[in-house]
């Protein structure tokens, strides 16, 4: 306690030099608190754009189907069947020209079932979305995002309207609502994409055949996306001939994994380059404590022959690294949360915040205990070793 | 009390080996008021310093308190400084950053005193040299006298069995190394054994018992 108060007091006699030596600490702990916060808040955002990419959905993607293609009708069976296949859609894309009038485009057409809309969380503005019977009997009808709607109609309240794909006319059964704030409009945003029944698609596209390559499953309410995985792959599995590499299924939440695995390896590799500036300040330290020490030679003389043992005297010195470090990164995590709470403000539109991350403010302190040591042994030890004469007689 | 018997001191200067001290015997008892004279260059401080326990003898005996001396850790010694040697230097030796009552308090923290009774005993070293209105004053705020007699405070304040004076009185003007002078006399009616060190045979012979010094030979009056 009387060394706190001591290195207190010393710290506090040379304010100027005091407060420079802790500005690399200061700067340090910032760097690194807030970067790792800043990174914690947009992986919290990004995640969520993810998850809102489709609520949580298996996707299936069969590579080779042994001669037992998967159709519509299985689809259905399966959905029938299983109430954890509760949810069920088909999909299929092709590159189209939309034309109306002098209006065209390429557009991005894909080829669905009903449940489509609920598994990829779609929301529709105004009208429907595909249904049963528009699958069964192969109806020209199809539902179209905003920016289709406005390129090629001109308006959004266009239900009824014809629009020409690939050749053929396409009544307009349902416009999307414009997505603004999710990870999907980012990637697509100004894109025509329009959903029609999946066997329209069939005759639409070359490509495209009876057999289904890839579906969806969603989410069913009583059941774990998990359960429904299992369903699904059971089937597929039995159908398959047990052959593990016919099929393949991943999940949503495996994206969310990859996303977390990223951000992460991210906010350690922005910590580390912060730990380095923490550990330049350190040196700072190490070095103003050096000059500390010859400077107070006299001093340390005087404390020596007065009965200050080197333990004494190397505790006083290392104290005073630590209080100096401590104080340094006491003051780095204020100005911290100070520019977080700035840089929240400044992306208040976006709805990110971002928060001080409790495990980095831990980090940094732990970090800046074990800098003021480690730098301060040095300097500390040069003051215990001195002999109380010489130390006493330098400088007259 | 003090007992030295053939100890030597040698330095290295350059090829040369200099014996600042060479073959000393000293005997001082409890009680004693003792003058050190010798010009500079005699080994005076050499020989303060190892009495002091600042610096440990090349060769032969140094027993303080019947303990000898050269077998201590630096560690140990740092102990003997603390609890039985209250030095007064030349040039006061105080901590510049530190008021007169934290300076005289320092001893007795390094010795674990508690926070009461350290100020208690630092109230009474301090109005015993006539400075307890001078308490909060830093160094530099007092005169060298003052400083002087906080510095002997410092060295009553542990109740230690030698007090050793060097040169104390080298930096004042006469008026006041009177003032100081009374007050190691007044110390050694009390019953502290005082080592006075000095080059001023005025000053020596205030003592009741001289010793000379001159290259590294000590000598008896």
């Amino acid at each position: 306690m009387q060394a706190f108060i001591m290195a207190l007091r010393s710290i506090g006699a040379n304010k100027m030099r005091s407060a420079l030596t802790m500005l690399g600490i200061i700067i340090g702990v910032m760097a690194l608190v807030v970067l790792v916060s800043l990174v914690n808040g947009a992986t919290d955002s990004v995640t969520n754009a993810v998850s809102d990419l489709g609520s949580s959905m298996v996707t299936v993607n069969i590579m080779d189907n042994k001669g037992k293609p998967v159709t519509l009708e299985d689809l259905s069976l399966w959905k029938k069947e299983n109430p954890s296949l509760g949810k069920i859609a088909a999909y299929a894309s092709d590159q189209q020209v939309a034309r109306l009038d002098e209006n065209y485009g390429s557009a991005t057409v894909y080829g669905t079932t009903p449940d489509f809309d609920e598994v990829q969380g779609l929301k529709i503005a105004r009208g429907r979305f595909i249904s049963v019977p528009d699958v069964q009997n192969h109806s020209f009808v199809c539902v179209i995002n905003e920016a289709m709607a406005k390129d090629l109609i001109g308006y959004t309240d266009c239900i009824g309207h014809e629009v020409l794909i690939g050749g053929s006319y396409y009544t307009v059964i349902g416009v999307l609502e414009a997505e603004e704030d999710s990870l999907t409009a980012l990637f697509t945003a100004g894109q025509m994409v329009c959903y029609i029944p999946y066997t329209s698609l069939i005759r639409l596209s070359g490509v495209i055949s009876s057999e289904i390559t890839t579906f969806y499953v969603g989410e069913t309410e009583g059941f774990t996306l998990e359960m429904s995985e299992n369903t699904i792959s059971d089937i597929l599995l039995s159908r398959f001939q047990e052959d593990e590499d016919a099929f393949r299924t991943s999940s949503q939440n495996i994206l969310e994994e990859a996303m977390g695995q990223i951000t992460s390896v991210l906010s350690v590799l922005l910590g580390g380059i912060a730990a380095i500036s923490l550990i330049v300040g350190g040196i700072g330290i190490m070095n103003i404590m050096m000059v500390t020490v010859t400077e107070r030679t006299r001093e340390i003389g005087i404390r020596k022959a007065i009965g200050a043992s080197r333990g004494t005297i190397l505790f006083q010195f290392l104290m005073e690294a630590v209080v100096l470090c401590m104080l340094g990164c006491a003051l780095g995590i204020f100005f911290s949360w100070g520019i977080l709470r700035l840089a929240t403000s400044i992306v208040s539109s976006t709805g990110l915040v971002f928060k001080m991350n409790p495990g980095v403010v831990v980090t940094s302190v732990i970090f800046c205990f074990l800098i003021g040591v480690i730098f301060g042994l040095s300097p500390a030890n040069k003051a215990a070793k001195m002999k109380p004469i010489d130390a006493l007689h330098y400088g007259g | 009390m003090i007992e030295l018997r053939d100890v030597c001191k040698y330095y290295q200067v350059g090829d040369d080996r200099v014996r600042a001290l060479d073959h000393a015997n000293l005997h001082i008892y409890p009680h004693e008021f003792v003058s050190i004279i010798g010009p500079s260059g005699s080994g005076k401080s050499t020989l303060m310093n190892i009495i002091g326990c600042l610096d440990t003898a090349d060769a032969g005996i140094y027993l303080l308190d019947k303990t000898p001396i050269d077998a201590y850790s630096e560690r140990e010694l740092a102990k003997v400084r603390n609890r039985k040697i209250g030095f007064v230097f030349q040039n006061f030796n105080l901590i510049q950053k530190l008021s007169a009552e934290e300076n005289v308090e320092l001893p007795l923290i390094y010795q674990h005193v508690r926070r009461s009774e350290r100020q208690r005993r630092v109230k009474e070293a301090l109005m015993q040299v006539g400075l307890e209105k001078r308490a909060k004053h830093l160094p530099t705020e007092l005169s060298g006298g003052q400083q002087q007699r906080v510095a002997i405070a410092r060295a009553l304040v542990t109740r230690p069995s030698l007090i050793l004076a060097d040169e104390p009185t080298g930096n004042l003007d006469s008026k006041t190394s009177r003032e100081i002078m009374n007050m190691l006399h007044e110390l050694h009616e009390q019953g502290n054994t005082i080592v006075l060190i000095t080059h001023d045979d005025g000053i020596a012979h205030e003592a009741p018992r001289r010793i000379h010094i001159l290259d590294g030979k000590v000598t008896e009056e």
